[in-house]
């Protein structure tokens, strides 16, 4: 069932490319542009071509595409997260995983209970059934884009040699997702960072700038991950509306075609308009989800990134106090003074280096931060504009020629032509207001 | 016009002169709602009475008193005999006893009305003169509200009480405006009323709301809470609806229980609507007695019309109970997703709270404040949803279950006829093996018994025949309101979407500039 919607490649020529960069504002740069030129869905996995433009020397050619899965691109940013020496960066949010059970698993129940409704409504559902998934397949498509996006924009990250590698090597990186025993080992690593994130997240911090960013982080981020729930809902209750449309212009379509007399000619265009305001409210729920919901969910990640960052410096500075006060006792002792000075200098370094390069992260990831909100938000806002007004002239369309259909009956052709005309010669929904008002006012 | 329209039963000038009436006023004031069904429905006449006002409840008796003129002859008949009749005091109690007692009336009236329609042509322009006196004076209606429920009393013995207000021209009331306070079992009582005098002779009797003893509970023991209050709306906006309904039909319009619920300001306690009263428990055997009976009758079909309307009536029950799923299910995802618009605007606010940048600050308020109005649209939306769109299609299915009923008693009313045929031959093959035996006084017996049964023979075709005529009216008069109110309510429900969005639109219009100045 799955390979029938193989056909996602050519939705994505059309239209992808201005999903590209949604939730970042990114500059292209000359010196290296990277693309997710097509996607393919197998049975359980999805294959990423990723198409690198670049100029720079290091590259064989100027030109290339390599097929990469989704374990490759976590491959990466673990190797990112591992390096001692991006300490000091945010390191882009690795992409999640592409999760089509959901959606497979009501394609399924979809099949098994063809039998029990009617043609039309089980094409129709399987149409949307359809749309469905390929939307989730865009918005995965889209992400993994973002990530190597961001990762070919930064300036450090871009020379990493394992990016470099990742973008040419044309051959399977062999790269396996993580077996149990290594799941196993992250989870008690993860336990160990956050109970020693609590611990040295107690510890005061001389720079007020970063104090304050560590306050804000924090906050921020727990608010960001409430409002980015609270939206998924939303978004989820929007769409079960729209789908509820779909069911009642069935229901009416099917009361129409039942009906002997001529109210059926009037179930059936109401049938029609329940059916156009569902796709409506389908598209203004889809596009919530995407400008909104994931925008939320992004931040997310990368306020999760920052706070990483951050925790990254506050252990090297907890550590090169601990080096200090081991000097000290070390002078004091006259033993292993050598050692205990380099080791000093050493975390001195390193926590100068981060704190440095942590500095104007931060600030570029508020730079990025409030453009990328600015363009999504300015983008909800007309689109749900744009939708509001065409499902209310639809509405009001649909309602304006029963009505003078009806009157055509009784007085004559004239108020009903009158009211089309208006219609006609005006897209203007002022006058259209107007209309309805005369329609529901008086004479 | 005129030449679409079927002429009534006795001469054409009436409807005419009618028209005439109406043509002279501008007839499309009213909204939307009011607009009628296409030109091929079979009378039109009665369209521009119902323009006239803006109420859509209220011009239906005009089209009444010109059509149905033969009901009223008939329901005026049936009011005069009972009112000297000594069978009042049984029709007037609330003892629902099955079929039998309110037959006879209208078996005494039968051969009246026979010998009325000889002379009916006179009574005819009579009344056709009165109606036109009405029509040239007042304007013909009647209007029923429901509001102020309050209650009344404490604990379990409490209960609510309706204003039950209702604004008339019709001369048959003693004033004009007039309220009084009713209980939700006046209601049931005034039905099961209608419903033991009405049903079984074919009349289709709106069905009263429905008893609801987990919500009568919660507003008893005192719970001010939105799910009571909204109970009692639901309550009160059905009451008020089932009320329009009954006075839109002419025959009951015209009943003394009607008229004495609406007018007296005191009314017997109808005890027993109560659930677990002795009328109660012998609704439910009887009930269940008539379900097995439907299962046994097998009725010779002469009339093919009924056949196909029964059928129909099935299949829009089946349609209409599918929709009414659908939309209590989009009621319900309307109303999750008020709460979770809601929530977000909460979310949305406090993320805007400790945003630093001022400017997204800002906007990420006004974006809160805008998903929480989009809510509250939500909110009004599901509403508009619910007792709109919703209920309509409840009242509907209940209204078919009583048109089913209509059917069945048509079929108890044939098995009756039936089984006094069968009867009939019975005493014949007794007085025929009399005759043989030689009996003259058992002969004499067998002689009355015969004759006895001939008369209900007659009677019981009579009867059905009666009821089959009734019925046709009924159906055809159910079908032209069931079109006139599923356009009125699907287009006002479709205004109030339109209405939504253009909402939705100021909204984002006003939000947009803010999210543009984010800098």
């Amino acid at each position: 069932m799955m390979e029938g919607l193989d056909d996602g490649p050519d939705f994505l020529s059309e239209e992808d490319r201005g999903l590209k960069a949604i939730n970042v504002d990114l500059q292209s740069d000359a010196a290296l542009q990277v693309d997710i030129s097509d996607a393919l869905s197998e049975r359980d996995k999805v294959k990423f071509t990723v198409h690198t433009k670049s100029s720079l020397p290091n590259f064989k050619q100027n030109e290339f595409s390599v097929v990469r899965q989704h374990e490759e691109f976590i491959w990466l940013h673990d190797s990112f997260v591992e390096n001692e020496d991006y300490a000091g960066y945010i390191i882009p949010p690795a992409p999640p995983r592409p999760d089509f059970d959901a959606s497979r698993e009501k394609l399924q129940k979809l099949g098994e209970g063809e039998g029990s409704m009617t043609k039309e409504e089980f094409t129709k559902m399987k149409q949307e059934l359809e749309a469905e998934y390929l939307a989730i397949f865009k918005k995965t498509v889209a992400m993994h884009e973002v990530f190597l996006c961001r990762v070919a924009a930064h300036p450090i990250l871009r020379r990493d040699l394992n990016f470099h590698v990742f973008l040419e090597y044309n051959q399977d990186l062999s790269v396996r997702g993580k077996n149990k025993k290594e799941k196993l080992e992250d989870f008690f690593k993860n336990m160990v960072k956050s109970a020693d994130g609590v611990i040295v997240s107690g510890v005061k911090d001389v720079d007020d700038f970063f104090e304050h960013e560590r306050t804000f982080l924090l906050e921020y981020h727990n608010r960001v991950k409430d409002a980015s729930a609270k939206s998924d809902r939303m978004t989820r209750s929007h769409k079960s509306a729209a789908d509820d449309y779909n069911r009642i212009g069935s229901s009416l379509y099917a009361l129409g075609t039942q009906d002997s007399t001529d109210i059926c000619k009037f179930f059936l265009k109401v049938s029609e308009l329940f059916d156009k305001t569902r796709k409506i409210e389908a598209r203004v729920s889809a596009d919530e989800d995407l400008k909104l919901s994931d925008l939320l969910k992004y931040y997310l990640r990368e306020s999760q990134a920052a706070k990483d960052l951050l925790y990254r410096r506050s252990r090297s500075l907890v550590d090169y106090e601990n080096a200090n006060k081991a000097l000290d006792k070390a002078r004091a002792k006259n033993k292993d003074v050598l050692q205990a000075e380099t080791s000093q200098q050493l975390c001195c370094q390193k926590f100068e280096k981060i704190s440095e390069s942590a500095k104007q992260e931060l600030i570029d990831f508020k730079t990025r931060r409030v453009a990328a909100f600015r363009k999504n938000l300015v983008e909800l806002a007309e689109l749900e504009l744009k939708h509001a007004k065409v499902e209310y002239v639809s509405r009001a369309r649909w309602l304006t020629p029963v009505i003078p259909a009806l009157w055509e009956a009784k007085a004559g052709r004239s108020r009903g032509q009158e009211i089309e005309t208006i219609l006609a010669t005006t897209g203007n929904l002022q006058l259209l207001q107007n209309c309805l008002a005369v329609l529901n006012g008086d004479t | 016009m005129a030449a679409e329209r079927e002429p009534p039963p006795l001469g054409d000038g009436k409807p005419t002169d009618f028209e005439d009436l109406e043509d002279g006023e501008d007839l499309f004031t009213s909204t939307v709602s009011t607009l009628e069904s296409s030109p091929s429905s079979p009378e039109p006449a009665s369209l521009p009475a119902e323009d006239i006002s803006a109420n859509s409840n209220g011009p239906k008796p005009t089209e009444v008193v010109l059509d149905d003129d033969r009901e009223d002859l008939f329901a005026e008949a049936t009011e005069e005999v009972s009112l000297d009749s000594p069978e009042r005091e049984p029709i007037l109690s609330s003892e629902p006893s099955p079929a039998v007692t309110p037959v006879t009336p209208t078996t005494l009236i039968a051969p009246r009305i026979e010998s009325k329609s000889m002379s009916a042509p006179v009574i005819f322009d009579r009344s056709r003169e009165e109606i036109e006196e009405e029509a040239n004076g007042d304007i013909f209606d009647i209007e029923i509200g429901v509001s102020d429920p309050e209650k009344v009393g404490d604990g379990m013995n409490a209960y609510m009480a309706y204003r039950v207000t209702t604004k008339t021209s019709l001369s048959m009331f003693s004033k004009s405006e007039f309220s009084v306070k009713r209980r939700f079992s006046d209601f049931l009582g005034l039905h099961s009323k209608l419903a033991s005098k009405y049903l079984h002779v074919g009349y289709i009797v709106p069905p009263a709301a429905e008893k609801s003893i987990v919500g009568m509970t919660k507003v008893k023991v005192g719970k001010e809470d939105s799910s009571s209050t909204e109970f009692v709306e639901k309550r009160r906006a059905a009451l008020e609806r089932y009320l329009q309904r009954t006075v839109k039909h002419p025959t009951l319009l015209q009943d003394p229980d009607l008229r004495q619920f609406l007018e007296s300001s005191e009314l017997p306690r109808a005890v027993n609507t109560q659930a677990l009263s002795g009328a109660g428990i012998l609704r439910m055997v009887n009930k269940a007695a008539d379900a097995v009976n439907k299962m046994t009758i097998k009725m010779n079909e002469s009339d093919a019309w009924f056949e196909e309307k029964q059928q129909q009536f099935e299949n829009l029950d089946q349609q209409l109970r599918k929709l009414h799923v659908s939309v209590e299910a989009l009621v319900c995802h309307r109303k999750e997703l008020s709460a979770n618009t809601a929530a977000f605007a909460k979310s949305a606010a406090m993320l805007g709270n400790s945003e630093d940048h001022t400017a997204l600050s800002r906007a990420l308020s006004q974006l809160a404040e805008v998903e929480e109005k989009i809510d509250q649209l939500h909110q009004e939306q599901a509403f508009a949803d619910f007792y709109m769109f919703s209920e309509l299609l409840s009242d509907y299915i209940r209204l078919i279950a009583a048109v089913k009923g209509v059917f069945d008693h048509r079929m108890k009313c044939w098995q009756k006829w039936e089984d006094a045929q069968i009867t009939l031959l019975k005493k014949r093959e007794a007085e025929a093996k009399m005759m043989v035996a030689n009996k003259p006084d058992k002969i004499q017996q067998a002689k009355n018994e015969i004759r006895e049964w001939e008369a209900k023979v007659q009677q019981g075709e009579r009867d059905f025949e009666q009821i089959s005529k009734t019925i046709r009216k009924e159906v055809g008069r159910f079908e032209k309101e069931r079109v006139k109110d599923f356009k009125t309510v699907i287009i006002k429900y479709l205004e109030s979407l339109v209405q939504t969005q253009q909402q939705l639109i100021k909204y984002w219009e006003a939000f947009l500039p803010e999210a543009k100045a984010i800098a």
